[in-house]
């Protein structure tokens, strides 16, 4: 009895093994290849770890394409984005809950519905909007559009929603101004939350794709997925330094996961990613 | 997620004046300006564009209101193939990867040890760049040098031409898309799964049950809310899918103009050829499609009390 339960725990150790391996294995067999050279990355059989590792890929990458420009405008777009999205999400997420007006839950409910609207349904006069502003082939193209989420405002105000109004009273009575029990006790209480919505959106503001490749055109205002496109027809199909490429986009990401998985995870589950 | 909750209406002995909106009006600026401007706007204008004849984007102009682009559209074999593709996309990608998640869910909710390891190896794939892994499966899918061929001439299969053959590229973007929509899928199983009392584990390990009745008899309809919530999510976020599919084939759909989906014919048809009535009509099909599923969503949501 008691060996047949330990050969389950064995076995549902192994398939899980075996899973773990697969869903890693594209991001193990990148760095791999990213780290051969052109003529072992071809070879059949392949070679589980390079003969000889080396870096010249990437190097090939920062050289040839301007992959340090592409980073250089992810990280900008993302720290605007992040920043811009979380200032708008904590004033109207406090204004949702927190303050009193005639037809405060009305709207909300209006904007709630509006969550299923596709961004893929707007693109279509939000780029006549950024040519209109002149803002087309700008790296500002790519941050106001999104700093204003229904979704992250919704989270954050069912969390305001549960902090007591009478925190909020007291504070009153107590001389402070609303804008001072927003960001001296509100803000602080609800930092897991906000450090959650921020990772789910720096997550989204660096991956976006198909909205970057409608608005920017010119070489230097591409950021790292957009980048990464164009390197695969500027390249010619060089797996390895594609590979390189694709370790440069990713990279970043894989490292936040590491330290955040957390916080991550428990705000997809609690909400799911949207967008 | 989207269930909105009720809260007291507007109760206050104060008078309504203009005071009253002034401070909630100065906090909601940033916010409600965004709104406007990028969702609001951009979603009528949509609806609009789509019932305006012969419209032409540099001029601004139109011949008349009407449903001559949804005609056109669904008269168009390509957004036919698109509606099709998309759907197989959906029904293939949605129901296979809700298979393997409620197994790899109720396995790791049910190990202690390595639940670290094993959630960052099968989460990963949610957090990187679609494109930049579309890439990456391409590499993986190539013809002659790719691991999947090797692999596969370790068994003595024929090498298969994944991405050129129009036979195999269907089967490919759904390999891709199973595989990129596992983590988000487990997520969630898991949260139910954690949700779900441990006591009728408890009565049916004392009554002997075996594991398998446990998992059909307790497990898997306690869980259905979750599964049905989730099958919802991930019909209308597959039902996008555009990034992971432009990266396989180079920015084209499909190896032989095959592989249009929905978001791919909505792409060219406002992108590359300048015909919006097409493009926004395609955009309200689609708005229309996530519609339906929301309002399904929503009675899965209020049916179970869920969230």
């Amino acid at each position: 009895m008691k060996n047949t339960e330990r050969n389950k725990k064995i076995i549902l150790y192994l398939i899980l093994a075996i899973g773990a391996f697969i869903m890693f294995f594209p991001f193990f067999w990148m760095i791999i290849t990213s780290l051969k050279t052109g003529f072992e990355a071809n070879k059949v059989p392949p070679t589980i770890f390079p003969a000889k590792a080396t870096l010249d890929n990437y190097v090939y990458a920062l050289k040839t394409a301007p992959f340090l420009k592409y980073f250089k405008n992810s990280v900008i777009v993302t720290i605007f984005c992040v920043t811009i999205t979380m200032f708008n999400t904590i004033l109207a997420a406090f204004a949702f809950s927190k303050m009193r007006f005639p037809g405060r839950d009305i709207i909300f409910a209006a904007l709630v519905a509006m969550m299923m609207i596709p961004f893929e349904m707007l693109i279509i006069t939000n780029y006549s909007t950024i040519v209109k502003l002149g803002l087309y082939d700008t790296i500002i193209a790519l941050i106001i559009p999104f700093t204003s989420s229904i979704f992250y405002t919704y989270i954050l105000r069912n969390f305001f929603m549960s902090v007591p109004d009478s925190l909020y009273h007291s504070a009153k009575i107590d001389g402070a101004s609303d804008w001072q029990f927003l960001w001296e006790i509100l803000v602080p209480i609800a930092k897991p939350s906000l450090v959650t919505i921020a990772l789910l959106n720096a997550i989204a503001c660096w991956n976006s794709f198909l909205w970057s490749i409608l608005v920017i055109n010119s070489t230097e205002n591409r950021t790292l997925p957009f980048g990464l496109f164009a390197f695969t027809n500027e390249t010619g199909i060089r797996y390895e330094r594609l590979m390189a490429g694709a370790t440069i986009v990713v990279l970043p990401m894989i490292i936040l996961f590491l330290f955040a998985r957390k916080s991550i995870v428990t705000g997809v589950s609690r909400g799911g990613l949207k967008g | 997620m989207s269930k909105f909750k009720r809260v007291k209406k507007y109760k206050s002995d104060e008078k309504v004046t203009a005071k009253t909106f002034l401070k909630p009006a100065i906090y909601l600026l940033p916010f409600i300006l965004g709104i406007l401007v990028f969702t609001v706007y951009p979603f009528f204008n949509a609806v609009a564009i789509s019932f305006k004849e012969d419209y032409k984007v540099i001029s601004d102009t139109f011949s008349g209101w009407g449903l001559g682009n949804y005609q056109k559209i669904f008269s168009d074999p390509t957004f036919i193939k698109a509606i099709i593709n998309t759907t197989q996309y959906v029904l293939v990608v949605v129901s296979i990867s809700l298979v393997i998640s409620i197994l790899i869910a109720v396995m790791l909710n049910s190990v202690e040890k390595l639940q670290g390891l094993f959630q960052t190896a099968y989460f990963m794939p949610m957090v990187t760049s679609s494109a930049a892994i579309g890439l990456v499966w391409r590499w993986l899918f190539n013809y002659d040098y790719g691991i999947l061929n090797y692999l596969l001439s370790l068994f003595d299969v024929d090498a298969i031409n994944f991405l050129n053959n129009p036979q195999y590229s269907m089967i490919s973007l759904c390999i891709y898309g199973v595989w990129s929509m596992l983590p988000f899928t487990i997520i969630l199983l898991l949260a139910g799964l954690q949700n779900i009392d441990p006591q009728y584990y408890t009565a049916a390990k004392v009554d002997g049950a075996k594991t398998i009745d446990i998992f059909f008899n307790i497990t898997v309809p306690l869980l259905a809310p979750t599964i049905g919530l989730v099958a919802i999510v991930n019909m209308i976020s597959s039902f996008k899918v555009f990034d992971a599919l432009y990266m396989l084939f180079g920015g084209k759909p499909g190896p032989a103009y095959n592989l249009y989906t929905v978001i791919f014919y909505l792409y060219e048809q406002f992108y590359t050829k300048l015909k919006l009535g097409y493009a926004a009509a395609s955009a309200i099909v689609l708005f229309a499609i996530i519609l339906l599923f929301t309002m399904v969503q929503n009675r899965i949501q209020k049916k179970y009390d869920y969230y």
